[in-house]
């Protein structure tokens, strides 16, 4: 009988710690098809964050380090600048990647360093139970934002996909969503791409995956997945955001 | 013998790392270690596989070096104290992932933004931890410029021996101070290292750079672990200067341009027939106790001279066990002890003594 589908040879056998109904796993999926599919894993190096991809080093079976909360570009860099044949990724959150983690993201990215960074956004610290992250919505309610997000005091969330295009170096910036089965298809192609970018020597490549936490939004799964729809893309518009390969050919 | 040049301690410490394979050096500016970052600046990216890149940070460039640590390849960053201080959350993260990595501190005054003159005012720091969490970093003193490099040297292969990060603790005068220098040998790690993250090539199973242990029986055993690391440590690699201690009765201690000074005190005072000696530790973790105890045996006082408000003479009291006196000649902020003010502080716990 023919394997119609099978887990992919770049995740391990370890199973996964994240809560019912979390995309991380769908994501985590997605970055091993994509490693799978370009034949990379002996070479790959994974950085995972701190957060709730934090244990994301016992889930890919290629080499991983356990980076510092935001720390992970810098990381990277130094793995990718001694290993320059190597292919070296992140994956973060929101928290991690553009809080606690800007300057060494914004750096990253204006060095056009050759990395892959999978950005997941869900607006909410998970880990630690679900508090205000840098990119919870106006309004919105998290532990340390009881009465919702007020702009006037927690300001505006952050738009890291639109902040990292303004700069010149960076190669590919591109946002996508874990929600439904068409953008998931969509995701796929652009963390490939991300990756492709990174075998091919063009340079930083930034995924930004819009994402739910069900746990610390008080939704069951599916309600989160709505949530994503009518409230998060909304506001983090899906698409490509900067694509020097298009930029050439224009 | 190697010719030797004139070099400015911090050159001579670039040159040094250079010289024992270490090809990755991350750096930010900071008075006054600069000139070890520009003489990076100026030789990696002319070397084969020479990796020099000025960071947006201190943390950020301990961070780079944590990953090239993990990669296995010999690494240095260096700064100064308030550059130190952001660079400990990476240094602990180095220790817990059992590390070998390099870190230079050439030191001045504090606390806060402090000063630009030398100080050794780190030297709890350096030596207590630093960051968070319980570990101990092999501490390197040099007394010379010469030192200066011959100890860079010798930290890498310590690093790498014991997996552990390893810091030269020099201060402002060593750092800017020039003299002749005889250039250690090139020479490459030599030490295997199958943790490395390096690619599995499918050969073998993933390598897992970490410091995380969310089971506590298991995160005290890594401690247990790397605590029989540091026994080790502290039993093969005390190292100390001692000097005109065979009839001395009474030893100054100190470490760097303190030292320096200290042995022109001796000088004096001997002409005046008082028989000073220095133990100079040349290691400062592990600390030269065994030394210092054998010490209290035979002279009547110990004069801890710092660049600090003494931070060093509580190390001296624990290892002289309460057995003779031990009093502090210090100047802190940026300034040196001078010759006059040590024969004065030890001739006063001479005096002292007698009554």
């Amino acid at each position: 009988m023919a394997i119609v589908f099978e887990k992919p040879k770049s995740l391990t056998s370890k199973e996964l710690h994240y809560c019912p109904g979390c995309p991380h796993g769908i994501i985590h999926r997605l970055v091993a098809e994509a490693i799978d599919k370009l034949g990379i894993e002996g070479r790959t190096i994974g950085v995972a964050p701190v957060g709730c991809a934090v244990m994301a080093y016992d889930y890919f079976s290629c080499d991983m380090v356990e980076a510092a909360h935001g720390r992970a570009p810098a990381v990277a860099t130094g793995i990718k600048r001694a290993l320059p044949g190597n292919i070296v990724f992140t994956y973060q959150g929101d928290g991690d990647l553009a809080s606690i983690g800007m300057a060494e993201t914004v750096h990253a990215a204006t060095r056009n360093e050759n990395i892959t960074i999978i950005f997941v956004n869900n607006a909410i610290y998970g880990m630690t139970g679900g508090q205000m992250a840098p990119t919870s919505l106006p309004g919105q309610v998290t532990q340390t934002s009881p009465y919702g997000r007020d702009v006037k005091v927690a300001g505006y969330p952050i738009k890291v996909c639109e902040m990292l295009s303004a700069l010149d170096a960076p190669y590919y910036i591109e946002r996508v969503a874990a929600n439904n089965v068409k953008n998931v298809l969509k995701a796929k192609k652009a963390i490939e791409k991300a990756f492709r970018n990174q075998i091919e020597g063009k340079g930083f490549s930034l995924i930004e995956v819009v994402s739910a936490c069900p746990t610390n939004w008080g939704m069951t799964p599916q309600k989160a997945l709505e949530w994503v729809d009518n409230n998060m893309i909304p506001y983090y518009p899906l698409g490509v955001f900067k694509d020097k390969d298009q930029e050439a050919k224009a | 013998m190697p010719e030797k040049v004139l070099m400015k301690g911090n050159e001579a410490i670039a040159e040094a790392a250079l010289r024992a394979g270490c090809r990755h050096y991350f750096g930010y500016p900071i008075t006054p270690q600069t000139e070890l970052t520009a003489y990076m600046a100026k030789k990696l990216p002319k070397m084969e596989g020479g990796v020099f890149l000025q960071a947006e940070s201190e943390i950020s460039a301990i961070n780079m070096v944590y990953g090239v640590a993990g990669t296995g390849k010999r690494v240095m960053t260096s700064s100064s104290s308030p550059g130190i201080s952001l660079k400990q959350e990476g240094i602990s993260y180095i220790a817990g992932a059992d590390l070998p990595a390099v870190i230079v501190n050439v030191q001045r005054g504090g606390p806060g933004l402090g000063g630009i003159q030398p100080s050794q005012s780190d030297y709890f720091q350096a030596t207590k931890g630093g960051g968070h969490g319980d570990y101990h970093l092999i501490v390197l003193t040099p007394s010379s410029v010469q030192e200066m490099a011959d100890l860079t040297s010798l930290a890498f292969d310590l690093a790498d021996k014991y997996r552990c990060p390893a810091m030269l603790l020099a201060d402002g005068t060593m750092g800017q101070m020039m003299e002749p220098v005889a250039l250690p040998e090139e020479k490459e790690s030599g030490i295997e290292k199958p943790w490395a993250v390096t690619g599995t090539q499918m050969k073998r199973e993933h390598n897992i750079i970490n410091s995380l242990y969310l089971s506590p029986e298991v995160l005290e055993k890594t401690n247990f672990e790397r605590f029989e690391r540091y026994a080790e440590i502290e039993k093969n690699e005390v190292r100390y200067e001692s000097y005109m201690m065979d009839d001395a009765d009474y030893a100054l201690v100190a470490f760097g341009i303190a030292a320096r000074v200290a042995k022109n005190a001796i000088t004096a005072m001997r002409k005046e027939g008082l028989k000073v000696g220095l133990i100079r530790p040349i290691t400062i973790w592990p600390f030269p106790k065994k030394a210092i105890r054998e010490a209290a045996d035979k002279v009547k006082g110990f004069v801890s001279v710092e660049l600090s408000m003494g931070q060093m003479i509580e190390d001296v009291k624990l290892a002289e066990e309460c057995l003779r006196p031990v009093v502090l000649c210090n100047r802190a902020g940026g300034m040196i002890p001078s010759v006059d003010q040590i024969i004065k502080v030890t001739k006063e716990l001479a005096e002292g003594g007698k009554n």
